[in-house]
């Protein structure tokens, strides 16, 4: 049963990456829009987004309540020693979320949203900064369980080039999913030029922040390099990535909207999966060398069972859901056969 | 300030946010598909208003509870870490449900707000009931999951160690049906009368009358049964109370010495160095027949519990005592109303009743805030009744003090904006 609690994890993971991530983006997008453009983006995104935009953030609270669920110790040693970029990832968390619905809801459209949109913009920006520091820092074996001093328990924890450089990373991964995903919503022809451009451009900056990591890893000696391509699984998948990015290059300007959907999708699962798959189990490894497994710090039998089974059954009921409200709203964008 | 009063703070502040936001996006989706029904049926063209316009407060209020929900779900760690790592195997299993219930909840919201005539008509009205249902779900799990904290069970506690887990167990704890039912009224009640005060202001003032009428019946029908009701379920939580918590009940009613025909102490300053309640209306053998079904039975005092192991008296029985008071208000205003709605008719077109509703509007969330702080601070000292003391779970890390101001500043401008926000939408409807 451990296994079906592990795998939940990993997913809700993965799709609030993806769907989450795509989300963040739009209001990232948003911010490196010029004035002129970014009315249309914010539509074009909003329409997009809107109908399943509460149920991309339900993600997060499925795999938070499988920690502390199912791995207490893991759940509570994070939330002591990384817990200042929580506070701040949570704090994007309230702003955006709030200022989303505010902007869109509204009764009266005037100089408020003036307010709303920089607080949307600027949290969608933050929330994934600090959700890849809380990630790197997790492994960046800084996690110091006996340090009695402040900073070097609860600052340098997370505060190091490499845990900001994956939060880094993290923002434009989201930007890049946003960017992907637009496409979809336009018209060929239209508006979509102008989205492909701004794809080619986010390509760039996730090689380049990506890049960065590596950077970062050698800088503050994290054996980044030996984790990724330490195993033949973790080279495919970085291979595998980097080909179907070709691939995705070579198709932007084709027609195939649901295919550069599921390109991104493909390469970020991959470079989740090499990221992880060397550690696995240990989630957090701390700066004594130790660390804090998956199967050593599970929860008592009885506990990952009746989670496993709660985990089973409510997805019965929520992928079929979500499945069919995500199936429902693509089905407007559709502008070669709209019956209106 | 103290970093453990710091925490405590903070994690009253952020469910006391939280609560208001929860009930009204738990409650408000069942006023809207009554609406709806309304409109499907009879084709009125102001029902379907009545919908929309309440439909937009759903998105509102949904989306701060929601966040305002996820940021719990990482504070019970941030703040109480020791807590949580005991207690997360044991009371998890309401948590893991509510995460699904939740996230039907999000997905039948998403069908519902951008559903309109896009969806079949009763296929999107189902949607909206789904979203109350769902809703309402979520509250009692996490209601349940409250309710193991004064109730712990599903676990053998054995020198330290939390041995023999049983989650079922844990979730169906002795608490949970008391807790869970109170609350869920007291959701309908608050919401209630908040949302018939708000149209019955409206309807004062003239403008957009015949909206304003049928969504203020709509509400004010939903308030005054669930008003009637509650008292019944608040005195199943008395008699539990009494059973599980005698420290939580004596220090509700200020109850100092162990005695059989115990009185009710109604109001009065409870004075605890000298033990006794100035200034208070005491209604002899009332507690023990309101605890236990017997006036002539014992009902245990704070004599009988070691100081230690007191929950501040003063601060539980005042919210009590609110708490009753605003109950007992709206339990008066139902009963007017439903005399007003089938024996005088008339009266229905009064100013004052309209004004008594409008007086009556912040009532249920007062009594909601106070019942909160009776469950939560009469369970002091501990965050695990009987198990864990509350000063043992607190995050070793310092400086919260600091995160509380931030948290404090947030969530009053969240309060502010929502405020103006919903003023917005009134005066919306308006013109």
């Amino acid at each position: 049963m451990i296994y079906v609690v592990i795998v939940f994890l990993w997913t809700s993971i993965l799709l609030y990456i993806l769907l989450g991530g795509a989300d963040f983006g739009a209001g990232i997008i948003e911010l490196f829009t010029s004035k002129v453009n970014r009315p249309k983006t914010r539509k074009t995104m909003y329409n997009a987004i809107g109908p399943i935009w509460e149920a991309n953030h339900m993600w997060l609270i499925i795999a938070i309540v499988i920690l502390f669920v199912g791995f207490p110790k893991i759940y509570t040693t994070i939330s002591i020693y990384l817990h200042i970029p929580l506070v701040c990832m949570l704090l994007g968390i309230i702003a955006r979320g709030t200022a989303f619905v505010f902007r869109n809801y509204d009764a009266v459209k005037d100089d408020m949203q003036k307010v709303y949109t920089p607080i949307f913009i600027y949290s969608s920006l933050i929330t994934p900064f600090f959700l890849g520091i809380i990630a790197a820092s997790s492994v960046s074996g800084r996690i110091d369980l006996q340090s009695a001093d402040f900073l070097s328990a609860y600052v340098y924890s997370w505060f190091n080039w490499f845990s900001i450089s994956v939060g880094v990373f993290t923002v434009s991964i989201c930007g890049f999913l946003a960017t992907i995903f637009i496409i979809g919503q336009t018209e060929p022809g239209g508006d979509r030029q102008h989205f492909i451009r701004k794809a080619k451009r986010t390509i760039f900056v996730v090689m380049f922040s990506g890049a960065l990591v590596f950077w970062a890893a050698y800088v503050d000696h994290v054996p980044l390099l030996y984790w990724i391509f330490g195993g033949l699984p973790g080279i495919i998948a970085i291979f595998s990535a980097i080909i179907s990015l070709v691939i995705m290059f070579y198709m932007l300007n084709k027609d195939k909207p649901i295919l550069l959907r599921l390109l991104a999708g493909f390469q970020v699962t991959m470079i989740l999966f090499a990221a992880t798959y060397i550690h696995f189990p240990a989630i957090v490894l701390l700066s004594n060398g130790e660390n804090l497994s998956l199967l050593t710090h599970q929860g008592q039998a009885r506990t990952i069972s009746s989670l496993a089974y709660a985990l089973l059954i409510g997805s019965i009921f929520i992928l079929p859901a979500l499945f069919y409200l995500i199936y429902i709203f693509q089905q407007k964008p559709n502008f070669k056969n709209n019956p209106d | 300030m103290d970093d453990f009063l710091a925490a405590r703070l903070q994690m009253a502040f952020s469910l006391g946010f939280h609560i208001v936001f929860a009930c009204i996006g738990m409650v408000m989706p069942f006023f809207m598909s009554v609406a709806h029904f309304y409109w499907l049926r009879t084709k009125e063209a102001v029902y379907k208003d009545v919908t929309k316009a309440w439909s937009r407060g759903v998105a509102i209020f949904f989306a701060t509870g929601a966040v305002s929900g996820t940021v719990l779900s990482f504070e019970l760690g941030l703040l109480w870490p020791k807590f949580m790592e005991h207690a997360g195997p044991i009371f998890g299993m309401p948590f893991s449900l509510e995460g699904t219930a939740f996230f039907i909840e999000a997905i039948a919201l998403g069908f519902y707000l951008y559903g309109w005539d896009k969806l079949n008509k009763w296929f999107h009205w189902v949607t909206g009931v789904i979203v109350g249902i769902s809703g309402l779900l979520s509250g009692i799990l996490v209601v349940a999951a409250n309710s193991w904290m004064n109730s712990p069970s599903g676990f053998d506690f054995l020198d330290g160690n939390y041995i023999n887990i049983d989650p079922i167990k844990a979730m169906f704890n002795d608490a949970w049906f008391s807790q869970a039912l109170h609350m869920s009224i007291a959701a309908f009640v608050s919401t209630g009368f908040a949302v018939a005060g708000i149209h019955a202001l409206m309807i004062l003032r003239g403008s957009n009358i015949a909206f304003h009428r049928k969504a203020f019946k709509i509400a004010a029908v939903f308030a005054a049964v669930a008003a009637c009701l509650q008292p019944l379920s608040g005195d199943i939580s008395a008699k539990d109370v009494a059973v599980r918590q005698p420290a939580k009940l004596a220090a509700m009613e200020a109850h100092f010495h162990t005695e059989r025909n115990a009185p009710l102490v109604i109001g009065g300053i409870p004075d605890t160095l000298n033990k006794k309640v100035d200034f208070a209306i005491k209604l002899p053998g009332l507690l023990s027949f309101m605890a236990t079904g017997d006036f002539n039975k014992e009902v245990t005092g704070l004599d009988r519990i070691p100081k230690e192991n007191q929950p501040p008296i003063a601060v539980t029985h005042y919210a009590f005592q609110i708490m009753v008071g605003m109950g007992m208000a709206m339990v008066a205003i139902a009963i007017l109303y439903f005399l007003v709605l089938f024996k005088k008719k008339s009266w229905l077109e009064t100013r004052w009743l309209l004004k008594l509703f409008v007086a009556a509007t912040p009532l249920g969330f007062i009594a909601l805030e106070a019942g909160w702080t009776v469950t939560e601070v009469g369970r002091q000292p501990w965050i695990i009744h009987g198990v864990l003391r509350t000063a043992d779970a607190v995050t070793p890390m310092p400086g919260i003090a600091y995160s509380f101001y931030l948290f404090t500043v947030v969530y009053l401008s969240l309060a502010v904006i929502v405020s103006i926000l919903l003023y917005r939408q009134i005066k919306y409807l308006r013109s």
